[in-house]
């Protein structure tokens, strides 16, 4: 029987040795704070928001003075059409991509890099490499908020940008549905796992306003997003309702915080870029 | 290369359930797919392949149940007394329900061989195989391991909006490479219907998804509305099929379905 001091070195040894295979965090040359976006379930709004807020953080934020955003969404890119932007990135003298550039938000996306219509059927290697050229492999220039919008899931994609990259927070976004909330734990899980703060969580699509009669439907259900982050000890950042403003403005690549800032949905998305804001550690100097 | 005796032997129709884009209602679709064929007299079977969000457990109410092993597999879990629906998830093989599955390709790949080729289904009528969003290893591991056993095709869902419509007409894509046959295309969440005024509203959109059936030349299935009481049906893992016959989205998925079993009808004559 080994003793109490033998056990804690073994252990020690142990996490030492399966460490050494794990790649090492190395910031992105020239970015001071990353801020992820992820949810675990697909088509519950992380695209949308993502975009949204990192407008945000650069129109309301006077000390910040650039802003990046990421789509690591490599099989189903949605920041192109959001943003509208199309065409191949132009490469630097250093054989860098030149990040594609609308709102002031410098871009970079998988979509930029295939056609429109080609599907990425690659297997989860090819993907970790090109992740790695879209988060190291950018002339990001300096930029004061990196945004990176996660695709769905717990899997190669999201190991591979935890693990890579120091993050200053993680942002969860779900609609009230169960099948969404049992996905957000497990993302709220995984970046336990490998360490990624979790600033708090977003609730989407959380209620819908007939425009004719006003009538409220909760079309995804209610507060599950509340009671999640009650459970997890989580912050809820905001709610954001539902909204054809919301689609529309997306589906025309103007997205709706800058074509109606007056709107609900507008004002809904302005609260939580603040609130994340305030729980990011301050910035290194 | 097909083994005389295997585990898909007495599955009649395999159909896969894709969409490039995630939260379109795969998982329900293939759940209303199978209540609905089960109400025509079919014994189904879903194989859910999403190992990362498995919502199908759920959708039934047995998220709780326990896996047993017989001789040949799996046993999949059945529904209710009637054994007309089984299911196989992961959900199923994790301990705790909200536990994370954060692996890497090739883990995956693993076990959706032993998925494929190591559940008990029996006899089948229909296999439905509930996929994640994407065009990843799971899909291509699912495929691959499907060929063997001829399966009939996919249905791909989508949402009317332009950003889904951009990643299911990669998807496409994806089943023309694979060899894969596109039985149609599902635009869900097409229309919301204010259940005090009736007034529709588009919140997703509309057309997109009957736009690029006509465009790929591939047939279109049908376009579902949002549905609260679908919705909610969901969540509480009942029978919309048997209990909501008057609601909304009821005509559009039965007439799914129908065209589904028309289609097998057609092959076999």
């Amino acid at each position: 029987q080994s003793s109490g001091s033998g056990d804690e070195a073994l252990r020690d040894r142990r996490a030492r040795i399966l460490s050494r295979g794990l790649p090492k965090q190395k910031p992105i040359e020239g970015v001071k704070q990353v801020v992820v976006l992820a949810s675990g379930k697909g088509g519950v709004g992380k695209s949308t928001a993502a975009d949204i807020l990192t407008y945000f953080f650069l129109l309301f934020l006077t000390q910040t003075k650039e802003v990046g955003l990421l789509d690591a969404d490599v099989y189903g890119p949605s920041i192109p059409k959001m943003m509208n932007l199309k065409g191949n990135p132009e490469l630097t003298l250093k054989n860098l991509m030149r990040p594609l550039k609308n709102y002031g938000i410098a871009c970079m996306s998988m979509g930029f890099l295939i056609e429109e219509t080609a599907p990425v059927v690659w297997r989860g290697l090819m993907v970790m490499s090109a992740v790695e050229k879209l988060l190291r492999q950018v002339d990001w220039g300096q930029l004061d908020y990196l945004v990176i919008d996660m695709p769905p899931g717990t899997g190669d994609v999201q190991l591979s940008v935890s693990q890579n990259i120091p993050i200053a927070g993680a942002v969860i976004i779900s609609t009230p549905q169960d099948v969404a909330l049992l996905d957000a734990r497990k993302a709220a899980e995984m970046f336990r796992k490998v360490h990624v703060p979790v600033l708090g969580l977003i609730q989407n699509m959380s209620v819908f306003q007939c425009p004719k009669c006003k009538h409220e439907t909760h079309i995804f259900g209610a507060d599950g997003v509340r009671d999640l982050a009650k459970t997890l000890g989580l912050d809820i950042l905001g709610d954001i309702p539902l909204h054809v403003n919301i689609r529309e403005t997306c589906d025309s690549g103007q997205p709706v915080v800058i074509s109606q800032p007056q709107s609900d949905a507008a004002k809904a998305y302005l609260k939580i870029a603040m609130e994340i804001v305030r729980r990011l550690p301050v910035p290194p100097a | 290369f097909l083994p005389e005796r295997s585990n898909l032997t007495g599955v009649r129709h395999i159909l896969l359930v894709l969409s490039g884009k995630g939260g379109v209602g795969k998982s329900t679709i293939s759940t209303e797919l199978a209540l609905s064929l089960r109400h025509s007299g079919k014994k189904v079977g879903i194989l859910d392949v999403d190992l990362c969000g498995p919502s199908i457990p759920r959708m039934f109410r047995v998220q709780d149940n326990d896996v047993h092993q017989c001789d040949s597999g799996w046993v999949p879990v059945f529904v209710d007394q009637d054994k007309s629906i089984s299911l196989m998830s992961i959900g199923f093989l994790l301990e705790k329900p909200d536990d994370a599955v954060v692996w890497r390709g090739p883990k995956k790949n693993a076990l959706i061989k032993q998925f494929v080729a190591d559940v008990a289904w029996g006899d089948l009528d229909f296999l439905i195989v509930d996929t994640p969003p994407g065009t990843s290893d799971e899909h291509i591991s699912t495929v691959e391991a499907l060929r063997p056993y001829k399966p009939l095709g996919a249905v791909l869902v989508t949402t009317p909006q332009a950003v889904s419509v951009g990643d299911v007409r990669r998807e496409l894509t994806f089943c023309k490479k694979m060899g894969l046959r596109v039985l149609g295309i599902v635009e869900n969440m097409s229309g919301f219907v204010c259940p005090h005024c009736s007034e529709c509203t588009n919140i997703f959109s509309k057309g997109g998804g009957e736009e690029l059936a006509k465009h790929a030349g591939v047939p279109f299935l049908g376009c579902v509305p949002l549905d609260p009481q679908l919705s909610q049906s969901l969540e509480e893992g009942r029978d919309f099929i048997q209990e909501f016959p008057k609601s909304s989205a009821f005509p559009a998925l039965t007439h799914i379905a129908q065209q589904i079993l028309d289609g097998t009808s057609q092959r076999s004559s």
